[in-house]
Parts: C-alpha cells; structure tokens; sequence
C-alpha cells in the first residue's frame, strides 16, 4: 500500500486492492490483509477497511525510517505470514519491492498484471513491450507475486467492509538489507510542464515539423489557440525543443479538451502520454499513421501548409 | 575500477509490434533491432564512470549471435571490452538471466543495467543479479558516480530527487533521462569493429520465462473524421475550434 505524505491512500493502491479483492473473492472468500510503512491514520485505516482489508501490517521502527527495497521486502515477508499471493500496484516502488519479494522467496514474479484467468493453474495477462503488446503468464510458485499495471481496473470500495484491524510490527532486518537506502531527498525540480499538464488545448509538433526552425507556425496556432506547446521524443532528443515539453512514456502525460499532433506518428509511448485527451484533431501526410487511425478529426497533409491556413483562417475569422 | 554494464537486444517497438507464428515472441524482420534506452543511459553512464575513475567498461550480452550488433554499438561508444554470453534469450526467464551475468560480473566492481527491458518489462533482472552476487542494489537511478570506494546514485523518487550511497561492489539499475547517450564517431565505429569478443557459453540451463504466449491488444476502432486535405481544409478545422469553444469568438 502507498500512501500520499497527507496520509491518503493513492489510487494505484486503492486498484490493487480492489484486484486482490477480486482475486480473494474467486479463491473462495479468503482474507485480504495489506502492508505499509508506517501506521495509518484514521482516515488511511477507514479506506482500508471501505476496500475489503481485514488486517493492517503497519511496519515500524528505524528499520523503516527511510526507504530501502530490501528492508521493506524484509517486512513484507514478515508480514505476510501464510498468504500465498503477494501484490502491490504497478508503480516504481510496487515493483522494485515485488521484485526484491520475489527474489528472496526464489519465486517467480509478473510486473503490469492487468487481469486474471483461473486460479489452477494461476495465470495472468500483464503489459509488455510498454503497452504494445500483453503476455499471459503462469505464475506457479507460492506465493504468487506480482504488481498491477495503473487502470487495469477501477477503484472501488468493497460491498462488505473489512475491519481493517492494525497489527503493528518492528520485525528485524539484517544489516544487509539497510545497505542501500535513501540517504538523502531533495525537494523535485521546479516542474516546467505545469502548463502543459494544465492546458485546455495542447498543439502537438514531431518529427514532422523537420527542424528547430520549423516550429515559428506551430508556436503561432498555440498562441492563437491560448494554449501549450507539446512535443515527440524525436523532437527533445534532436534538440529542436526542451525536454518538458515532450508528452509520453517518458514525458507529461496531458488530457486536454482538444490535441493537436501534427507530424506525429503516434507511437505507443507517445499514445501513453495523450489517450485520455478529449478530442484529438491529427494533421499528418500520411493517412495510415496510426495517430490518424485513432484521432478523433484529421487533416491530411503537410503541416508547414495546413497550419499557416488554419492560423490566417482564425486571424480572419477573430481580428 | 571495472565497470560491467549489461544490455539486451530488442526489437524497436516504436514502429508497428507483430508477433512470430507460434505467438512466443515479438517478431523484429521487420521492425529491426535496437538496445533499450534504459541501457543507453546505462552505457553512457558506465563509460563515465570508468573514465573518472581510470578504470575499464565491459559490455556484456546474453543473446544470439546477432546480439554482437548490441555490444558493437556499446564498443563505438567507448566501452573497451565486450563479453558474449551466447543463448537463445527468448529461453531465458529473469532468474536465468541474472544467473548467467553473476558467473561473469563477480570481478567488477559496479554493475550497470537497464532497469527494466522494453520488450519484455520485467523490472527484476538487476534485482536478482544483486541476490545472486549478495551485494546492494539501487533501482531506477538516472545520475550514478563514484569516488572512495562509495557509489552515489541518484534519481526522481516517490518524495523527490532521492540519493543513495553504497560501498562497492554493488548493482545499479538506471533509468533514462539523465544523461545523453552520446551518439558514435567514425572512429570510434572503426575502433569497436576489431575490439574482440569474448565469447562464453551459459553456465546453467534455463528454466525459461513463466509465459504461456503473447498476444496483441485488440486494435481500436477507427472513429476518424478526416476534415480534409491540406491548406483547404483550414475553415473546416476553424469551424470545428469553434464547435468545441476552444477559440472564443
Ligand atoms: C522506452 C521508450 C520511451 C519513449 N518515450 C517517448 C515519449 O515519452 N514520447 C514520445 O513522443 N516518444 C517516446 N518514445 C519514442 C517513440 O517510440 C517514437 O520514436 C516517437 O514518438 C516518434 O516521434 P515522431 O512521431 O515525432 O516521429 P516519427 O515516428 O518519425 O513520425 C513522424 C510523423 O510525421 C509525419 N510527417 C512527416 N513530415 C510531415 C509533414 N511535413 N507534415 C505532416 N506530417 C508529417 C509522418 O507521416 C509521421 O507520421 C519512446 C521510445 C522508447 C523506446
């Protein structure tokens, strides 16, 4: 379980639990009992028990101080007593701690699991190929570890509410596992993608746009619309524009009312950071792009033509 | 200090993804191949930490023979030396994995990786290989250094920009985003053509990856309406900017 530094329970987390109720309910109604670091606040606990949990295994002591994944594999294996599956959400943290679970149980583990099929034997289908492709897995071993990939399925309260009563341990950790802990946090950088984020519309430039040089209309259309630049990973690693402002995979992830991708082919880990935008209008050459195929409006052609038209046609329009 | 950093070689997924007839893998005739990005950064930042410390960077591979290509491009780049670890990697599960690197990276003093692969995202190899070695690992870094016999590695974490210190020999896995990856020069290229490979066979049989089979996520419907075609189609475009009140009038 991952909680917010206000104490509430993050929606990954409140997934996975609905997952893992999921999963209880199909293996004949057995417990679900959750980890975290730290004792719950009040409002923390009232979720978990709104979520199904019968029991909270709240690790403390100095062991717990700081983050280190193996300590809190450690815990976790303290923690988990007979439980034969053992589950967290998909996020950094979920899946560097399943994975040092798994390693010291000598057991299998699946990361971005999205969905189960059956029980005997355990499968699951998971993510790979960052989205483009899913893998069904058996996950034979006992027990069964593994994460849940973000919005794999909706968060929602359990029809019968758990107790959600709160055991708290300080088990020993070995020195060794103390080793590589986080000695230091910083405050993050100051995020530039703020606006980005935030827009209503988000004119988006990629490889299409053919040279630093090629964004002046591109820049033109984002301020005429009131909105914010947005660009491929093509476009930050040739240096044309600064990386925050790439959407995707590894860049924002933006939900505006209206994209505008032009020269942008929509790769999956462009697709990752601009698939819940409302509407998205596609201005592209080719008519097989798939940022075509799933758009919402295209035009066809060159952008360097389309969209000095489409900026005279609203100076027109709006003088 | 020795520096051991592991890539793997995978198909460029940034193209359409399609899959071998038996369903087992993802099929890169077309698409080619490339090593994840992840690894570039870990690449770059093992021959940096090599040159601060005087010391050497070693690439090492477990694929087939066609995964030279992958330790070429690690040479071109200012890795020195290259270990080939030859198997049919598709055979091969996480645990299998980190096995066969810690037969080799028990001589060096920091081992790099990718901290997850783009194909198949399995987020544990570096972590097993830390197991199997007994020595600590720091997971998802982006900026790594070195000096005392301590390893600092840093990166964005759950409460901020998150620093770790750890004596050596250790595991780091990184992530992409911290450093530039720097592109090969000609003679750099030239150089990593006559560099020669050690060549070794596995020490374990695998037990294989825990899948039963890919499959392809259904392809959405296409909803497009196209407005029209170039220059001509901006009234359409502007009509729409108004319809959807994202222009005020
Ligand atoms: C681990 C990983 C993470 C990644 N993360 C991201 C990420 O966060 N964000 C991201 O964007 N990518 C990311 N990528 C890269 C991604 O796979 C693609 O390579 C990238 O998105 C492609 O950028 P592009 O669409 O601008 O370029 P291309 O794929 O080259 O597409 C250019 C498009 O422009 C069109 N075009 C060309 N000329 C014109 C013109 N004059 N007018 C109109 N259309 C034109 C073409 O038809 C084509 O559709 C990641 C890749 C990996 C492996």
């Amino acid at each position: 379980m991952e909680s917010t530094p206000a104490g509430e329970a993050v929606e990954v987390s409140r997934e996975a639990l609905t997952f893992a109720r999921s999963l209880a309910a199909e293996g004949g109604g057995v417990p679900v009992d959750a980890v975290l670091v730290g004792e719950p606040s009040a409002e923390l606990a009232a979720t978990l028990a709104a979520y199904g949990v019968r029991r909270v295994h709240a690790l403390t002591g100095e062991a717990f101080a700081s983050y280190a994944g193996a300590a809190w594999a450690a815990g976790v294996q303290d923690a988990r007593e007979t439980s034969v599956v053992v589950m967290a959400a998909g996020t950094p943290r979920g899946n560097e701690v399943m994975a040092h679970v798994a390693a010291r149980e000598g057991v299998a583990m699946a990361a971005n699991v999205l969905s189960f099929s059956g029980l005997s034997p355990f499968v699951v289908t998971r993510q790979v190929v960052g989205g483009a492709a899913l893998e069904e897995m058996r996950l034979a071993d006992r027990p069964a570890v593994f994460t849940v990939a973000g919005h794999a399925v909706e968060a929602a309260p359990a029809d019968v509410p758990g107790s959600a009563e709160v055991v708290v341990r300080a088990p020993a950790v070995a020195e060794a596992d103390l080793v590589a802990r986080v000695v230091s946090s910083e405050e993050p950088e100051p995020d530039l993608s703020g606006t980005l984020k935030s827009a209503r519309v988000v004119v988006g430039a990629g490889r299409g746009a053919g040279s630093a040089e090629g964004f002046a209309e591109l820049v033109e259309l984002t301020e005429l619309l009131g909105g914010s630049l947005g660009v491929s990973r093509v476009v930050t690693s040739l240096g044309w524009r600064p990386h925050h402002e790439q959407v995707g995979q590894t860049g924002s992830r933006i939900s505006p009312e209206l994209y505008i991708p032009c020269g942008i082919s929509g790769a999956i880990q462009h697709w990752a950071g601009c698939s819940t935008a409302k509407s998205i209008l596609a201005i592209n050459t080719d008519p097989e792009a798939p940022m075509v195929t799933k758009a919402t409006y295209a035009v066809i052609g060159d952008l360097h033509e389309v969209v000095p038209a489409i900026n005279a046609e609203i100076r027109r329009r709006h003088r | 200090m020795k520096v051991l950093v592991c890539v793997k070689r995978v198909v460029d997924s940034s193209s359409e993804v399609v899959l071998t007839d038996d369903a087992q893998a993802v099929d890169g005739r077309y698409a080619g191949f490339t090593m994840s990005a992840h690894e570039e950064c870990a690449v770059e930042l093992a021959v940096q930490v090599a040159a601060a410390t005087g010391g050497s960077a070693t690439v090492l591979t477990l694929g087939d023979a066609d995964a030279v290509e992958q330790l070429r491009a690690a040479l071109a780049v200012g890795c020195t030396e290259a270990v080939h670890v030859l198997a049919d990697s598709s055979t091969y599960g996480p645990a299998d994995v980190a096995r066969e690197i810690a037969a080799v990276a028990g001589d060096f003093d920091l081992v790099l990786l990718g901290n997850d692969a783009a194909d198949s995202g399995d987020f544990q190899v570096g972590i097993r290989l830390a197991y199997e070695l007994g020595r600590p690992v720091v997971n998802g870094v982006t900026n790594v250094s070195v000096a005392d016999g301590i390893v600092t590695a840093s990166g964005a974490g759950t409460d901020g920009h998150e620093t770790y210190r750890v004596p050596l020999p250790a595991v780091v896995t990184v992530l992409e985003g911290g450093v530039e990856p720097r592109y090969p020069t000609v003679p750099g290229r030239m150089k990593a053509k006559k560099v020669p490979i050690e060549e070794r066979s596995p020490v374990a049989s695998p037990v294989g990856p825990s899948r039963v089979r890919l499959l392809l996520p259904p392809p959405a419907p296409s909803n497009v309406q196209v407005l029209g075609k170039g220059a001509d189609a901006a009234p359409a475009v502007v009509d729409l900017f108004e319809q959807l009140g994202v222009l005020s009038r």
